[in-house]
């Protein structure tokens, strides 16, 4: 792991789109009155004139850049996940998805990480909601190099897609000078031929501590960053399925619909056969609390990672 | 207007009254009572005030439109046909498996169409975000949106207003085809949106009235809204839902219902005879 200091995925995007900005000015920022959260206000700061506060109005702001998009522009929409994809699920799914219009769905505060605010702020169904639009990309990066590279790979693709953000500042594991982000091309971080952990978001440094720990039991994981939930990378699972038998899967999402769930339906599909372990939030709520102990509370610790593999491998 | 432009947009009314019935007759679906009440908008809107190129229909110079009530794309598409967007037999196969007509209106299948359509309320906020475009690139084209009075039930309507006339877009026109009728019966009996105007005047629109059904009085308040600096324009018109058929007039019944064999031949013969009259 890298020894720089924990940053939110959020502060990636709010400062690689300040950059986009000048680099072209079709770029336009959408806020629903959360600029200073979702930090799109760094964008704001250079460009206000491209920057258009929506004001409390979710499901007008995704359509209006619907609207923007169909004039040639590159909008990028941002809210809280739970908002953004919740409240204007509608809109993204039949003005957006629909006629696969140029815009990006870029939602802060995705997850139980958002802490103290509680259910009603943590979003841990988006992936299975964005997931479900035909055509919408998906994706959910680990950290900041990673979060940097995939907002301008969002810029360059043409199309709808759905960038997923979180508040809670964390660990930099990718090297931004060597690691290169692909679109829907899963990164091995780790190899290992006893089991295969595939980890999305935050949960990536956490599969990196729990192959760490269970390496020094003798137990050897591949470790694979799932950035891109949409398009998936079949390969990738599948391979892990045949060579290592035995997959977990660790996400900050719903048990259903997400991560998990898009791995099972790949490998089922391909006709490739092993047992696959969630960890994840199991259909249920959040609630408040600090952010770290929601994630060990709701069992999304590198410990529950490793205690998964343990449990597959005494089967 | 002279009486020549008159006449023509009168004949031209009619045939896309004419081609609405036979699209909703072939389907044997979709919704001829809306459809009717905004067919000489749309006329008017598509040959008079706007600025388009049938043979570049994604032309970026040129003036859109959105149909936000999307269900009486019969409508629409009869005057793309007309202006020659596509072909005219495209319009049998309205709402058929596989056909370009689909039963709300697709940007992407349908050339002419300018935004994608249907879920009632998105519509204008998509009008927004265009003309919101055209003043970020500095760019003269304008844009139309249509709504339905029932569709003013849509709060994200009033967000959408809220948003045009904090940012001054006067290069966004909307009319609202106020034919008083929705699924469920009278607009102002399911749950009322009166009155149109003071709404859309309280939330900082120019408002102008019209009679929907009478090309002069459109022509002045679309001419009026042209003028106005600084803010959205809304024109709010009259009409009647099913007009020009005496049997669908002001029927709820006929919002999305399609006509029987006898129906259709009888609403045929009906709008054949009105157009006769036009020739003399």
């Amino acid at each position: 792991m890298m020894q720089t200091k924990p940053i939110a995925t959020r502060e990636s995007y709010g400062r690689t789109l300040a950059q986009l900005g000048a680099e072209n000015n079709k770029v336009v920022v959408l806020d629903a009155d959360l600029a200073e959260s979702t930090k799109t206000c760094m964008f704001q700061e250079k460009f206000p004139e491209r920057h258009f506060d929506c004001g409390i109005a979710e499901a007008n702001m995704v359509s209006i850049a619907a609207g923007l998009a169909a004039a040639g522009m590159i909008p990028f929409v941002s809210s809280f996940a739970m908002f953004a994809t919740g409240r204007a699920y509608e809109q993204i799914r039949n003005s957006v998805g629909y006629p696969h219009l140029n815009v990006k769905i870029c939602a802060s505060h995705a997850g139980i990480s958002v802490g103290e605010d509680g259910a009603t702020h943590q979003c841990v169904e988006d992936i299975a909601l964005m997931r479900g639009i035909p055509g919408m990309v998906v994706v959910n990066p680990a950290d900041d190099t990673e979060a940097s590279q995939a907002v301008r790979a969002l810029a360059e693709y043409k199309g709808p897609a759905y960038l997923r953000l979180g508040r809670l500042a964390v660990p930099v594991i990718n090297d931004p000078e060597s690691y290169h982000f692909k679109l829907g091309r899963a990164v091995t971080l780790r190899e290992g031929k006893d089991a295969t952990v595939i980890a999305t978001g935050l949960m990536v440094a956490r599969a990196l501590e729990a192959a760490e720990q269970l390496a020094q039991e003798g137990i050897q994981v591949r470790v694979v960053n799932m950035h891109t939930i949409k398009p998936l990378d079949v390969e990738a699972v599948v391979s892990a399925a045949k060579e290592t038998g035995c997959i977990v899967t660790a996400e900050e999402h719903s048990v259903i619909g997400g991560l998990y769930s898009a791995v099972c339906e790949a490998m089922v599909g391909a006709g490739v056969s092993c047992p696959v372990s969630p960890v994840a939030v199991m259909d249920a709520f959040g609630q408040s609390g600090p952010a770290n102990d929601l994630l060990e509370y709701y069992g999304l610790t590198a410990e529950a990672i490793a205690q998964k593999v343990r449990e597959r491998l005494a089967h | 207007m002279d009486k020549q432009t008159m006449n023509h947009l009168k004949r031209m009314a009619n045939q896309v009254r004419q081609d609405v019935l036979s699209e909703v007759y072939s389907a044997a679906s979709g919704h001829p009572g809306g459809s009717l009440s905004v067919a000489d908008t749309l006329t008017y809107l598509y040959e008079v005030q706007m600025r388009v190129d049938p043979q570049n229909p994604s032309w970026e110079g040129r003036d859109r439109l959105v149909l936000s009530k999307g269900h009486t794309c019969p409508a629409l598409y009869a005057v793309l046909a007309q202006k020659g967007f596509f072909d005219r037999e495209e319009l049998k196969k309205f709402r058929h498996l596989g056909a370009m007509l689909q039963g709300h209106p697709d940007m992407k299948g349908t050339p002419g169409v300018d935004m994608s359509t249907g879920s009632l309320g998105q519509g204008i906020s998509a009008a927004v975000g265009m003309a919101l475009a055209a003043k970020t690139q500095g760019a003269d084209w304008r844009v139309f949106a249509v709504l339905g009075d029932g569709e003013l039930q849509e709060g994200q309507v009033w967000e959408a207003a809220m948003f045009a006339a904090h940012h001054k877009l006067d290069n966004l026109i909307a009319a609202v085809d106020n034919n008083g009728l929705q699924i469920d019966g009278n607009v102002s009996d399911v749950c009322s949106v009166y009155p149109i105007d003071e709404k859309f005047r309280a939330f900082g629109w120019e408002v102008f009235t019209a009679d929907g059904h009478d090309f002069e009085s459109l022509d002045a308040a679309f001419s009026a809204a042209r003028q106005v600096k600084g803010k959205p324009c809304v024109i709010v018109q009259k009409s009647v839902k099913g007009k020009g058929v005496s049997f669908m007039e002001n029927q709820a019944g006929w919002h999305g219902k399609a006509p029987n064999q006898q129906q259709y031949e009888q609403a045929m013969e009906e709008l054949r005879a009105a157009a006769a009259e036009l020739e003399v």
